[in-house]
């Protein structure tokens, strides 16, 4: 499956979604879906729906998905050259802004755009959700975790891990 | 005392290995309240920079917080220190995962884990549009990226598609409100 082309692939990939995550990782998660399940058919989508999972389930930033999903296309190498390509240009741009920051916080144009691009990621992030609990729906009682899940981390201000724990019993116990 | 590099990246090896759902909650209470390097608007503010830019919100927020104290150097230190840790750890689960993942009660946990992860996100999004309290062009905005991507358009159509509608929206918001967008 590793193959040069993969690889190279893979890289270029992840580089086109980086810049234009606005949102996060998260919000990028339906254009991985298509690179990764669409695009080269590097796993299907319950495939993808559980690296997902396990990134949650593990310390860290949300984008470690990426260093699981290198992996999958060529191991550890492809772990590092993808979190690399998500990380690498996006952290220089972050960083060349940063240091301009003094001049620009508060500024009116900064908080229009703030406020004009988060509806966006925040509708990107909502289609990330519903992408991932389809791939997860493979039994009616994966969905009802789904949407059980969705309610508590809404509507309860306890710790999503929560619901994490309580699907891992719920898949073991009954979706064997 | 501003802090060094070297208490950076520790700082941020140890919010790496704790962060379970999610950084910028135990990155808050780590900086905020433990270490009290910052006040919390001085890092509501970093986060919100963060979130704006491209890439990982985390990463971005950890490079304004390395930027601030110690420069170039100061923003390495808190990249790697974030990263290290989880990196290390993804390592054995990939691999753990490759030797086990067919086995049948690892397989059904995950499911389970995997559609417990997906209403997190849904519950996530769902929590950040009802607190954004938006007008209802922005709200248009926000259903359109929804709905595009659900119908598998492309990101940079979706991104730089509606970029135009959410900064007219929200121009138009801060019109609307008297000066306070």
């Amino acid at each position: 499956m590793s193959d040069d082309g993969d690889l190279s692939a893979l890289v270029w990939g992840f580089l086109g979604i980086s810049l234009l995550s606005v949102g996060g990782g998260v919000a990028a998660l339906p254009e991985m879906h298509r690179l990764m399940v669409e695009t080269h058919g590097w796993m299907d989508e319950l495939a993808f729906s559980k690296r997902y999972a396990l990134a949650q389930a593990a310390p860290g930033p949300n984008v470690m998905v990426v260093g699981l999903f290198g992996w999958h296309v060529a191991g550890i190498t492809g772990m590092f050259a993808a979190m690399l390509a998500m990380c690498g240009p996006t952290s220089i741009l972050a960083y060349g802004f940063c240091r301009l920051r003094g001049r620009l916080s508060g500024a009116l144009g900064m908080r229009v755009f703030e406020r004009g691009m988060v509806p966006i990621a925040v509708g990107l992030i909502a289609a990330s959700g519903l992408l991932l609990a389809q791939g997860a729906a493979e039994a009616p009682l994966a969905v009802a975790i789904s949407v059980g899940s969705t309610l508590f981390v809404w509507r309860s201000k306890r710790s999503p891990l929560w619901v994490l724990a309580a699907g891992a019993v719920l898949g073991a116990v009954f979706l064997r | 005392m501003p802090p060094s590099n070297r208490e950076l990246f520790l700082t941020y090896l140890q919010i790496g290995l704790t962060s379970f759902g999610g950084v910028n909650a135990w990155a808050r209470h780590m900086l905020v309240e433990k270490r009290g390097w910052l006040t919390e608007q001085e890092y509501a503010e970093t986060l919100g920079i963060g979130q704006v830019l491209p890439g990982p919100n985390a990463l971005n927020t950890a490079i304004g917080v390395g930027v601030r104290f110690g420069g170039a150097m100061g923003a390495l230190a808190c990249a790697l220190g974030l990263f290290a840790g989880p990196m290390a750890l993804l390592a054995g689960i990939a691999a753990l995962y490759d030797a086990y993942g067919q086995l049948p009660l690892v397989r059904a946990t995950l499911t389970g884990i995997a559609a417990a992860a997906a209403g997190m996100v849904l519950g996530t999004a769902i929590k950040m549009g009802v607190k954004l309290k938006p007008t209802l062009p922005l709200l248009a905005v926000g259903v359109a990226a929804l709905a595009l991507a659900l119908l598998r358009a492309p990101l940079p159509f979706v991104v730089l598609g509606l970029a135009p509608f959410g900064l007219a929206a929200a121009w138009w918001a801060f019109r609307q409100g008297g000066g306070r967008p």
